[in-house]
């Protein structure tokens, strides 16, 4: 188990600043997630923690040892790559052995563990194959058993599950987070998929442009996100913004005139509401909106409607609800479920 | 059958500079050489049918066809394993991300240009020689030199070390593999601590194997093949004491000094049977070291 101390982190490659002043504590034994777009360093941030990449500035330590020049080899951590990595000439077991080979472990002792990873991983019949007669997610698996068999204080996981397909990416999750309940052991995962974020996290960490947006468990994220890049990147379906000003005590958008809002700063604001927050023919405020499409997905049903200033908004609705496109529905809010943002952004709490 | 060559006219047109150059300049004079090989044939008389008298001959009586395969197993032997050590050698350090790395690799190349020309086998002989630079450079260190190229025991080397610096063209089909081979297979192995001496013959060198393959059997080809530094270095000859009698330089004199072409052309038989058979022996030992990513279960 090992506990994380990123102190003002700074990574540059050349004149391009890829993560600056990042500062972040990683709690022993944490599943703790890096989400955020493309681009916005977190797969530079997991190479840094790995020792596979330079720190440019700052102070990384691991369980209160600085670390920035330290090898990877000696970080005693372990990782698991989007392209898994196996060695495509090594069958499975030798995939898995290689690396308590380097520890200089006895034979017998690498062949218990890589057994037992095996049988964690349900992927004892596959021991003498190669990588190439493998499926996704069996590679998957194997790149997993590979990190776990070196028994580490340290996982990371670099988009493991982005190469398959949607079912198996399910499948893998919940595998995943059943492996993190087995070994409590502490996890960085990198991903693009705020799904996997909220599922898998004990914290998640929201990136953008190198910087920390917010750090908090999925439920503060979802709840209470703290402006409206992680409003807008935490959640599926995306949260309804709707833009809003506030003069002389009043909140008012172009179709809810009166919104019961008070003690709001002057001037332009974003609110913020949920899906499933929206209601029909209720709510403390309601206005007129005409249902533009319909999708069904079987448990829930995403009704998109258009208000009368042109503005969309998103209706969750439960199951088979009977909206059909070019109906015409009231849709109501309730002040009590809003999310309020200032110009910057930023949140306003209320 | 016209309406096959209607459909395909356009590609056999195409082609048939290439269909002329074989049918012509390499089909024929094959199939003309197998003939001559059962032949006393001098070039100026009729070819004389002897059977298989030149091949009894080669093997029974012939003693300096012993020795000029003897002379190309031993520089076979030693030329290409050290030549593709040194291509592999470069190459690894050229992919080790140079800035101007296109200078570097037309730089390490342009001795594979050179290599095969006469100009360059002269100047190896001139460096070799016993007022030559070699030995001007171990003057200066206090070391007197011998004349490399005129004692036996050495001369053969001279050229090994010549093929040594030609390595230009496997150089650089090394490179192409080791830019093929995905850096996080490299990553993973520096996370688990795996050395570098170990990173190399646990990863480098079974991912390079296709390539290492497809090295070895072309430069074995080509090594057999030597032909031009041994023929100029040596005078023609293959002295001194027969120490450079390459294959090649004996079936040469045979055919063209001697004129016995009949004769050359059995020696020339027998050298592609001994190629293919090297290569047939690589092929079928591949199976157990060369690992293909795609290969078919």
């Amino acid at each position: 188990m090992a506990q994380l101390s990123l102190k003002h982190i700074g990574k540059t490659y050349g004149a391009v600043e890829v993560i600056r002043d990042l500062n972040l504590e990683v709690v022993d034994g944490e599943f703790l997630v890096l989400v955020g777009p493309s681009g916005c360093g977190k797969s530079t941030l997991l190479r840094m923690i790995a020792g596979l990449e330079d720190i440019s500035e700052g102070t990384f330590s691991i369980d209160g040892r600085v670390v920035n020049d330290l090898p990877a080899s000696k970080r005693d951590l372990s990782m698991v790559f989007q392209s898994y990595a196996l060695y495509p000439h090594m069958s499975v077991r030798k995939n898995l052995a290689f690396g308590l080979q380097n520890m200089r472990l006895h034979r017998a002792e690498i062949d218990s563990r890589v057994a037992e990873a095996a049988r964690i991983l349900q992927i004892e019949p596959l021991l003498d194959r190669k990588p190439r007669q493998l499926s996704g997610g069996q590679k998957q698996r194997v790149a997993i058993g590979r990190s776990i068999v070196r028994e580490p204080k340290l996982f990371l996981f670099d988009e493991p599950l982005s190469n398959l397909d949607a079912e198996l990416r399910v499948q893998m999750r919940v595998e995943l987070a059943a492996l993190y309940e087995r070994l409590k052991t502490t996890m960085i995962y990198v991903t693009h998929d705020q799904v996997e974020a909220m599922t898998l996290a004990s914290r998640i960490v929201v990136l953008r442009g190198g910087k920390v947006e917010q750090v908090g468990t999925p439920v503060e994220l979802y709840t209470r996100p703290a402006n409206l890049f992680v409003a807008g990147f935490i959640g599926s379906p995306k949260i309804n913004m709707i833009p809003a000003s506030y003069e002389n005590g009043a909140a008012r958008t172009a179709d809810f005139p009166t919104l019961p809002l008070t003690g709001l700063p002057n001037g332009p604001l974003t609110l913020c509401l949920r899906p499933e927050a929206v209601t029909l023919d209720g709510g403390d405020c309601q206005a007129q909106g005409r249902v533009k499409l319909v999708e069904y997905l079987g448990a829930d049903t995403l009704v998109h409607i258009d208000l009368p200033s042109g503005q969309s908004l998103l209706f969750h609705a439960n199951g088979r609800d009977a909206q059909k496109a070019g109906q015409t529905v009231t849709v109501g809010i309730n002040a009590a479920d809003l999310h309020v943002f200032d110009a910057s952004g930023n949140r306003i709490e209320r | 059958m016209r309406r096959f060559f209607r459909r395909n006219a356009a590609g056999y047109l195409f082609l048939s500079p290439w269909l002329v150059g074989f049918f012509l300049l390499a089909l024929g004079p094959i199939l003309a050489s197998l003939y001559l090989s059962f032949t006393h044939y001098d070039m100026v008389s009729t070819p004389r049918w002897v059977g298989v008298d030149n091949y009894v001959y080669m093997f029974d009586r012939d003693r300096r066809f012993w020795r000029a395969l003897s002379v190309t197993f031993h520089y076979v032997a030693i030329a290409v394993p050290l030549r593709l050590a040194m291509a592999l050698a470069v190459a690894m350090l050229l992919d080790k991300g140079l800035r101007s790395i296109g200078v570097y690799r037309a730089i390490f190349y342009l001795p594979s240009l050179l290599g095969a020309s006469i100009a360059i086998a002269i100047l190896w002989r001139e460096m070799f020689g016993l007022n030559g630079m070699v030995n001007e450079a171990l003057a200066m260190i206090g070391i007197t030199g011998i004349g490399w190229i005129t004692t036996p025991s050495t001369s053969l080397y001279t050229i090994v070390i010549l093929a040594m610096w030609q390595f230009g063209s496997p150089m650089l089909i090394f490179l192409a593999g080791l830019r093929g081979i995905p850096r996080d297979l490299y990553e993973a192995a520096e996370i688990d601590g795996t050395p570098k001496w170990r990173q190399f013959f646990r990863i480098t060198l079974p991912m390079l194997a296709p390539v290492l393959f497809f090295n070895l059997v072309l430069q074995t080809i080509e090594a057999f093949k030597t032909f031009t530094s041994a023929f100029v270095i040596s005078n023609g000859s293959g002295a001194p004491a027969d120490s450079l009698l390459f294959y090649t330089v004996y079936l040469f004199n045979e055919a063209f000094k001697f004129f016995r072409m009949g004769y050359a052309s059995a020696l020339a038989w027998v050298l592609l049977i001994i190629i293919g058979a090297f290569t047939a022996v690589a092929f079928a030992t591949s199976k157990y070291w060369v690992h293909y990513e795609n290969e078919r279960d």
